[in-house]
C-alpha cells in the first residue's frame, strides 16, 4: 500500500531469503527496460500475490511493457523477474503455469477457432485427446462453442477477443496475464468475462489485468498497481493506497436527517476542510484530513443530538479518484 | 552435456512438440500466396525443359549427350546458384520474419516449448517444403529434357547410368536445401532485413570459382559442385582466366561435411532464437 513519487520512493525489494524460496508470488526485482533511449519501465520492485491485480495507467505508462516482461516476451535491461519461482527467461517452464492474452489482434492464417486453440495445445506437448478435451472446455467458458468451427478471420472483434481469452486459459494456468481483455466486448460479454476473472481470483490464481476502464477495474480488483511514465506510482489495495494520499482530504458522505446541524458541528474541527449539504437535504459530503477523528466525532454527535444516520461511506477511495490524485487527468476512461 | 544428461532429456515431449509445430508450419511453407515467386522458380525449368522436349525433334545433329550436358549446366548454373539459393532465402528467412510481420510469433513464444525446439521444427518444415519443391523440379526437369528420346532414354535411365545420375542430382539439390536453409534461417533470426546478409552470401558463393583453394572450402557451393554427376561446367569469357581449379572433395567427405556445417549453423540459429523478443512495432 505505497503511493510513491517517481523515482525516489518505490516499494521495497524482496529480501534474498524470499527470493531463494519459490513462493507463490510474481516478483519484480529492480527491473528496468529501455527501448534504445526510450524508457519502458524503470526500477520496478513488485511482489504480486494471488487474486486479481489491475495495472492502471495512461497510454504509454508501461502497462504492456510490464506484462511482456512478466511473460518473457521481452527481457529486462536490468533486474530479474520470477513468476512463482520460475525466471521469466524460461518459457518452456513458465507457460506451463501461465496464460497470456495479449493486445495483438492477429491470428495464424487459415485456422478455425477450434483449430487455433487445439493446435497450440498440441504445441504444449499434449496428446490429441487431452488437447481436444481442454479445447472444448475453454470454448465453453468463453461461450464460443457454436462459433468454434468458423475461421477466426471471419470473427467479430469481440469474438476474436474471446477466442484469445480461451487460448490463454485453455491449459488451466495458475497465472493469467490479460492485457485490456475487455476491449471490444459487448456489455453482456463484459459482465460474463468479469465474473470469470472474479472466479479465477477466488480460486487462488494470479490474475493480472490491465485496463483503462477504471470503474471496471474497481469492480474486480483485489489490488491495483498504478503506473505513470514507466514508474510504479502506487500499489496495494485501493483503500490503502487512498489513505496514504495524505495531501488530498478524504471525502466522506454521511446520509442523515439533520445535515445542517452536522455541518455546523463539523466546522468546529480543524481537520474538516469542507462540508457540503446534498441537494436532497438528506446528506452531507465532508472533506477531511483525519477520517478516524471524524468517525469518532460523528458517534458523539449522534449521541448528543439524536442524529439519525442512514449511511456513512467514503466517496473517493475508488480507483478513479486515486488515479486522478496520483496521476492526474493524463489518460484513463471512467 | 554428458550422455546420461542427454538420455534424461524429455525427448518424447519434444517429438510431440516438433510434430505439432510441423502441422502448423508445413501448411504455411508449402502453400502460401506470398510464395508465388518460389513456385515460378520451381516450375520455370520444368516448363522450359518440357517445351524443349516438345519442340526439339526438328534440331539436327543433336544427341542425348548434348541434352545431358545442357541439364548439367541448368543444374549447376540455375538450380544451385539461383533457384535453390533464392528459393531457400524466401522459405527459410521468412520462418521467423513472416511471423513478426504478421504479428503472430508471440503465440509460439507463449507456449511452453524450448526456443531451440521451435527453431529446429520450423527449419524442418522449411526443409520439407524446399526439398519437395526443388528435388521435384530437378527430377521433372531431368526427365523432361530427355523425354523426347523415347525408348533410348528409357534404356539410358533404367539400364544405363541415368537413374544413378538422377539420384545424385536429387541428392545434391536436397543437400543444397539443407545447407542454404540453415544459412537463411540464421539470417532470418539475426537480422530484421535478411536481404543484406543474403546479398553478401550470394556474392561469396558466386565468387567461389575465383577464390584461392583454401577459401573455396568455406562455401556451400563448393561441396555441392563436388557432388554433381557431371563435372564442373568451365567458366567462359574474360573472367575464366581468374578462375582457379581445385580438386573436388570426395562425396564421402562432402556429404557429412555439409551436414555437419549445416547442423552447426542451425545450432547457432537455435541458440540465437532463445534471445528473440516479440517487438512488432519496431
Amino acid at each position: 500500500m505505497t503511493p510513491s513519487q517517481p523515482p525516489s520512493h518505490q516499494p521495497p525489494a524482496p529480501s534474498h531469503g524470499e527470493r531463494s524460496e519459490p513462493a507463490p508470488r510474481i516478483v519484480f526485482d529492480n527491473v528496468s527496460r529501455f527501448y534504445g533511449e526510450v524508457l519502458g519501465v524503470n526500477r520496478v520492485n513488485l511482489s504480486i500475490g494471488p487474486g486479481i491485480t489491475s495495472l492502471v495507467g495512461p497510454n504509454g505508462s508501461g502497462k504492456t511493457t510490464l506484462m511482456n516482461l512478466m511473460t518473457g516476451l521481452i527481457r529486462p535491461s536490468r533486474g530479474t523477474i520470477n513468476v512463482l519461482g520460475i525466471p521469466s527467461g524460461r518459457p518452456e517452464e513458465l507457460f506451463r503455469k501461465m496464460g497470456y492474452c495479449t493486445q495483438f489482434d492477429a491470428f495464424p492464417k487459415g485456422l478455425t477457432g477450434y483449430q487455433f486453440i487445439y493446435s497450440f495445445l498440441l504445441v504444449h506437448g499434449m496428446i490429441e485427446s487431452e488437447a481436444a478435451k481442454l479445447t472444448g472446455e475453454a470454448l465453453q467458458r468463453v461461450s464460443m462453442t457454436e462459433a468454434a468451427d468458423r475461421p477466426v478471420a471471419a470473427y467479430s472483434k469481440g469474438m476474436r477477443q474471446r477466442i484469445k481469452l480461451a487460448q490463454a486459459i485453455a491449459h488451466r494456468p495458475t497465472v493469467l496475464v490479460l492485457d485490456e481483455p475487455l476491449n471490444g466486448l459487448d456489455p453482456m460479454a463484459r459482465n460474463e468475462t468479469i465474473e470469470l476473472f472474479k472466479q479465477w481470483g477466488e480460486e487462488g490464481r494470479h490474475v493480472i489485468v490491465s485496463s483503462h476502464i477504471l470503474h471496471e477495474v474497481d469492480r474486480i480488483s483485489d489490488q491495483v498497481i498504478l503506473l505513470s511514465h514507466g514508474y510504479v506510482v502506487a500499489e496495494g489495495q485501493i483503500q490503502g493506497v487512498r489513505s496514504e494520499v495524505k495531501d488530498q482530504p478524504m471525502q466522506i458522505l454521511v446520509r442523515c436527517d439533520k445535515p445542517g446541524l452536522l455541518a455546523s458541528r463539523l466546522f468546529e474541527q480543524d481537520h474538516v476542510v469542507e462540508a457540503k449539504v446534498n441537494e436532497d437535504g438528506r446528506g452531507l459530503l465532508v472533506r477531511t484530513h483525519d477520517a478516524d477523528s471524524l468517525y469518532l466525532l460523528l458517534n458523539r454527535i449522534v449521541l448528543d443530538n439524536g442524529l439519525e444516520v442512514e449511511a456513512v461511506a467514503p466517496a473517493d477511495d475508488d480507483v478513479n479518484s486515486v488515479y486522478q490524485y496520483l496521476i492526474g487527468a493524463e489518460g484513463g476512461t471512467t | 552435456m554428458t550422455w546420461s544428461q542427454i538420455a534424461t532429456q524429455p525427448w518424447m515431449l519434444w517429438r510431440r512438440q516438433v510434430a505439432a509445430i510441423l502441422r502448423l508450419e508445413l501448411k504455411k511453407s508449402l502453400f502460401s500466396k506470398r510464395a508465388w515467386w518460389i513456385y515460378i522458380l520451381t516450375l520455370g525449368p520444368v516448363f522450359i525443359t518440357g517445351m524443349h522436349s516438345l519442340f526439339s525433334g526438328s534440331i539436327s545433329g543433336h544427341t542425348m549427350g548434348d541434352d545431358n550436358m545442357i541439364f548439367a549446366g541448368i543444374f549447376q548454373v540455375y538450380f544451385l546458384r539461383l533457384g535453390i539459393f533464392f528459393g531457400c532465402l524466401g522459405i527459410f528467412s521468412n520462418l521467423f520474419r513472416a511471423e513478426v510481420l504478421e504479428h503472430t510469433l508471440h503465440y509460439y513464444f507463449m507456449s511452453p516449448v524450448r526456443r531451440e525446439v521451435l527453431a529446429v521444427s520450423k527449419y524442418l518444415a522449411g526443409l520439407i517444403a524446399a526439398v519437395t519443391y526443388f528435388t521435384g523440379s530437378v527430377v521433372l526437369s531431368y526427365l523432361f529434357i530427355c523425354a523426347h528420346w523415347g525408348p533410348v532414354f528409357q534404356q539410358y535411365l533404367f539400364h544405363g547410368p541415368g537413374l544413378h545420375q538422377l539420384g545424385w542430382y536429387a541428392l545434391t539439390a536436397a543437400l543444397a536445401c539443407v545447407g542454404y536453409g540453415s544459412v537463411f534461417l540464421l539470417t532470418g533470426v539475426l537480422y530484421r532485413n535478411p536481404m543484406i546478409p543474403a546479398a553478401a552470401v550470394f556474392v561469396w558463393e558466386n565468387l567461389n570459382p575465383f577464390l584461392p583453394s583454401l577459401l573455396k572450402k568455406f562455401s556451400i557451393i563448393f561441396y555441392l559442385k563436388s557432388l554433381c554427376p557431371v563435372g564442373e561446367i568451365p567458366t567462359d569469357g574474360p573472367l575464366a582466366i581468374l578462375a582457379t581449379m581445385t580438386e573436388p572433395t570426395p562425396a564421402w567427405l562432402a556429404i557429412p561435411g555439409l551436414l555437419v556445417v549445416s547442423a552447426l549453423i542451425l545450432a547457432y540459429a537455435a541458440a540465437k532464437a532463445r534471445k528473440l523478443e516479440v517487438s512488432y512495432s519496431d
